[in-house]
């Protein structure tokens, strides 16, 4: 049995990292050169980890299932990325950023890891803008800030709403400035089947070449995952359909403890599903939260009204209208975090003031009509017009709003062919970002020496909740500047080691053994599609697993998923052949894998009596549908170990410790 | 959200098996699509007919489906991505087609893109040429001047922000009779060089990329604009005419 050591280093929170990096020992770049180091994953995590390692002399292997690292699901993220960089001097600083973070995550994360990542979200500003990220500015030619949900100051940095696009293009580009030198060698349309461990420690790994189908060896002293989340295994998600958990379950099974599974992150603002023909859910930037309005009707029918189609939302009287996050959280209103929006926009769902068109009514309000004509006055007074009509300054708000959040409107018509500038837009809560993962420590080391995990793959950083514009950080915070330091320390044991062979028995075993999966997929006959069982699941998931969970539906969960994967073994079918493209047989693997991270999700949501961040137990809240933290008995992260069928996985508990901030009562009142 | 309409459509699809097949088109029917279904969504339903037919389904390159990751990559009744101005397949949504239409499905088509199978084509060829220099040369270690030490006029920012936005997807290269790569090598060459921090290695950056973009096997610009047209981001012709300067103007005060 491994044991958990997180290895924070000793001192005062501000010195850790600083001493750290101080006392870990060093490559000289002599060595360096004969080091290998294999990257699954190109998002903002692997690629900037990639593009550094490379710099720093070892010899990367990068892999990506896309046809290239630059459609890595990073490119996706709308809103922005923070930083703590006090440029509005408006009171933030690193300090800040770290107890936001901490209470946002609901008091469930590593203290020393997010001091660090506060400190360091500083230079990765200063690092993109010189890789020329165009990001937004002043008219001075600053830079230029706005704010996000869980905080109170403007810390965030965008690029209109591509800010995730544009990180990804940067990082790319430091890539692919590597990729021309020859020291990152990238594998394009591959897929990591299996990790390969020799004498205890991650020394390779097995990869399907996507367009030919051949099974590779690729050995190295170090294998990074950076594979992104696992949200799809509810099917429908704000994913992009590719994103899978198999990287990080392939080393779970190897030996690498998984942590928090059921920490899951709903992004109050998607498009509502538009049918049974969906295939997967378009998030709506967070950012809109800052001008956009939420509300629903204030009385029943006029709610039952506008699901009927017979009446329109600008047929509601201000006064008939219930700004229900501005009413129950004065202080954050429309900027409660992302757990706290969600759930409150599903209780008046439930309630029946939902204003969806489908069958279940769930949709409410965002609206832009207050912004568009505070704007419009604003504008007007610079500009000196003087005794402008309403839809003159209508006019002028909405070429404001339209240069904020252009692409965002237009995306939203495009889906649902209605225009977001006259009339409010319909969102409703989604899948989006899981905040659980590979458990690693400090140094970002799995519990499989040499098997690092970053981003959104590990579990680190976020705690129960992730704030808006904090995954950008983690991800190019872990790959430009820690993960380079912390690898460095331990490959300084593999300066005399030599390439590693392919050609041994753990290889050969790894490769069997997918050899053979690959292989019964395609002689399974059966009468299934994976889709099939992708869709079951997943429906599973989001009623008993979803945005608030009970014991019941969790057990029922349980035994229901057990259920499905046993039939999907029996009954899916693979059509085409091994040694062509074949996607269906890639999700073949994808969803084998979901099905048994669902249910180990499903039993760590039984687990942790108590609700935290996005994790919501109906037996632990308020009577106003409040959270309720049980900092007595689950103040840890809950550390799964593998061991065969997800029922048999041994529970391991990390004690978070907190000596520099107090834990509270997490308020946005 | 509009009604549903369930539509009934022919479809004509390439299929290919792999890069040394002949390939031909294929006709399929669906049934009962909702106009509120996207392109890709119809695709999946068509994928899940054949399936349970016992037959291969269409591969085809898709995965964000927020129009932002440049993957789907279809002609569609003869233009890339289909009707509609400023969208990629993902963001086409079914209630661009009528009840009983015929449509045409078929991958990109350019030498420098050969097709891998059905409708996926190998696009790497860009990737290459962004390796040629589509970068500024810095260290990734963060110790770089502060964020704020060097401001940019905002309109130069805006425009380098535009430039920035190319996907990637090829639609200009699938669209252009010539099959050239302007737009988008352009697009990127903008970016930098809208911005001081690209002012450097101007010079070596747009040869350098010009010459990979020309051994890929990407035609010429003949300023016909359907790449413009086609592109799924609005990236503008101006981009061309300003690589074409940079190119120029290097070419003749260069040392290469």
């Amino acid at each position: 049995m491994t044991t958990l050591n997180s290895r924070i280093p000793e001192g005062p929170i501000a010195d850790k990292w600083t001493n750290y990096k101080n006392n870990i020992r060093l490559v000289n770049p002599a060595n360096k050169r004969s080091i290998d180091v294999i990257v699954v994953g190109t998002g903002l995590a692997g690629g900037s980890a990639a593009a550094t390692l490379a710099e720093l002399g070892y010899n990367v292997k990068a892999f990506c299932y896309q046809d290239s690292p630059r459609r890595a699901h990073s490119i996706a993220a709308q809103g922005g990325i923070n930083a703590a960089k006090n440029y509005q001097g408006d009171g933030d600083s690193t300090y800040r950023l770290f107890y936001d973070t901490v209470k946002g995550g609901d008091y469930r994360s590593r203290e020393a890891n997010v001091h660090r990542l506060a400190e360091v979200s500083t230079n990765i500003i200063d690092q993109c803008v010189a890789q020329g990220v165009p990001f937004a500015r002043d008219y001075g030619g600053l830079l230029d800030n706005r704010s996000f949900g869980g905080v109170q100051v403007s810390r965030t940095f965008y690029a209109k709403g591509q800010t995730g696009q544009q990180l990804l293009l940067g990082c790319y580009s430091a890539m692919s400035r590597q990729i021309g030198k020859g020291k990152i060698q990238m594998y394009n349309r591959h897929e990591m089947l299996d990790v390969v461990v020799v004498d205890g420690k991650a020394r390779g790994i097995i990869a399907r070449n996507l367009v030919n189908g051949e099974i590779e060896r690729h050995s190295a002293h170090a294998v990074v995952i950076a594979s992104g989340g696992y949200g799809n295994v509810f099917f429908l998600s704000t994913n992009a359909m590719g994103s899978n958990v198999s990287a990080g379950w392939k080393v779970h099974k190897r030996g690498a403890h998984f942590a928090n599974p059921c920490f899951t992150q709903i992004h109050p603002t998607c498009i509502p599903q538009h049918g049974d023909q969906q295939s997967k859910l378009t998030l709506m930037s967070e950012s809109l939260r800052n001008d956009g309005r939420i509300w629903v009707p204030a009385k029943k029918e006029d709610a039952e009204a506008i699901r009927a189609g017979k009446m329109s939302p600008l047929d509601i009287a201000e006064e008939d209208r219930d700004y229900y996050l501005e009413r129950r959280y004065p202080s954050f209103g429309n900027l409660v975090p992302r757990d706290v929006a969600s759930r409150a926009a599903k209780e008046r769902c439930d309630a029946g003031f939902g204003v969806g068109t489908n069958e279940t009514g769930e949709a409410v309000y965002l609206d832009f009509s207050s912004a568009i004509m505070r704007y419009g006055q604003e504008e007007a007074n610079v500009k000196g017009y003087h005794n402008q009509s309403e839809s003159q300054i209508r006019a002028l708000g909405e070429k404001v709003v339209e240069n904020k959040y252009g692409n965002l409107f237009q995306m939203y018509e495009k889906i649902t062919a209605d225009n977001p500038y006259k009339v409010p837009m319909k969102i409703y809560p989604a899948v989006h970002y899981t905040m659980g993962g590979v458990w690693v420590d400090y140094n970002l080391m799995t519990t499989i020496p040499g098997c690092y995990a970053i981003g959104e793959a590990n579990f680190s950083d976020h705690g129960a909740n992730r704030l808006g514009a904090s995954a950008l950080m983690q991800g190019l915070a872990d790959g430009y500047f820690v993960l380079p330091y912390t690898i460095g320390d331990y490959l300084a044991d593999d300066i005399r080691t030599g390439a590693i062979p392919t050609d041994t028995p753990e290889f050969d075993e790894a490769e069997k053994s997918v050899k053979d999966r690959i292989d019964f997929f395609l002689n399974n006959k059966g009468s299934k599609s994976v889709d099939h069982f992708h869709k079951r699941l997943g429906k599973v998931m989001w009623n008993k697993v979803g945005m608030a969970r009970n014991e019941k539906g969790l057990k029922e969960a349980i035994a229901e998923i057990k259920e499905i994967r046993e039939e999907f073994w029996k009954e899916v079918t693979v059509p085409g052949t091994n040694d062509s493209m074949n996607p269906e047989l890639e999700k073949a693997g994808r969803v084998a894998d979901f099905l048994e991270l669902g249910e180990l999700f499903a039993r760590d949501a039984l687990e942790r009596e108590e609700s935290c961040g996005g994790h919501y137990r109906e037996e632990h809240s308020t009577e106003e549908g409040e959270a309720v933290r049980d900092d007595e008995n689950f103040t840890h992260a809950s550390v799964w170990e593998y061991k065969g069928e997800p029922s048999d996985a041994v529970l391991h508990k990390e004690e978070l410790i907190y000596e520099n901030i107090e834990l509270k009562t997490r308020s946005y009142k | 959200m509009s009604a549903q309409k369930g539509l009934n459509l022919t479809l004509k699809v390439w299929r290919q098996k792999n890069n040394k097949d002949k390939g031909q088109m294929e006709t399929y029917q669906v049934a009962d699509i909702s106009t509120d279904s996207s392109f890709l969504e119809m695709m999946d339903i068509l994928n899940e007919q054949l399936i349970a037919e016992g037959k291969e389904p269409v591969a085809f390159d898709h995965d964000c489906r927020e129009g932002i990751c440049g993957s789907c990559s279809m002609y569609i009744n003869g233009e890339a991505h289909g009707p509609g101005r400023e969208i990629t397949t993902c963001q086409l949504h079914m209630r661009e087609f009528k009840d009983g239409d015929t449509i045409y499905i078929e991958p990109w088509r350019a030498k420098a893109f050969p097709v891998i199978k059905d409708l996926v084509v190998d696009r790497s060829a860009f990737d290459r040429v962004m390796a040629a220099g589509g970068f500024i040369s810095v260290n990734t270690s963060g110790n770089t001047q502060d964020a704020n030490s060097i401001p940019i006029e905002k309109a130069d920012a805006d425009k380098a922000f535009d430039a920035a936005t190319c996907i990637g997807c090829g639609a200009c290269v699938a669209s252009c009779k010539n099959a050239s790569a302007m737009l988008f090598v352009s697009a990127k060459v903008s970016q930098f060089a809208l911005l001081p921090q690209g002012q450097v290695e101007a010079k070596e950056r747009v040869q350098n990329m010009v010459k990979v973009m020309d051994e890929e096997g990407f035609g010429n610009c003949s300023n016909t604009g359907a790449c413009e047209v086609e592109c799924p981001k609005g990236i503008s012709l101006e981009n061309i005419a300003r690589m074409n300067r940079e190119y120029l103007s290097a070419s003749v005060t260069s040392d290469k």
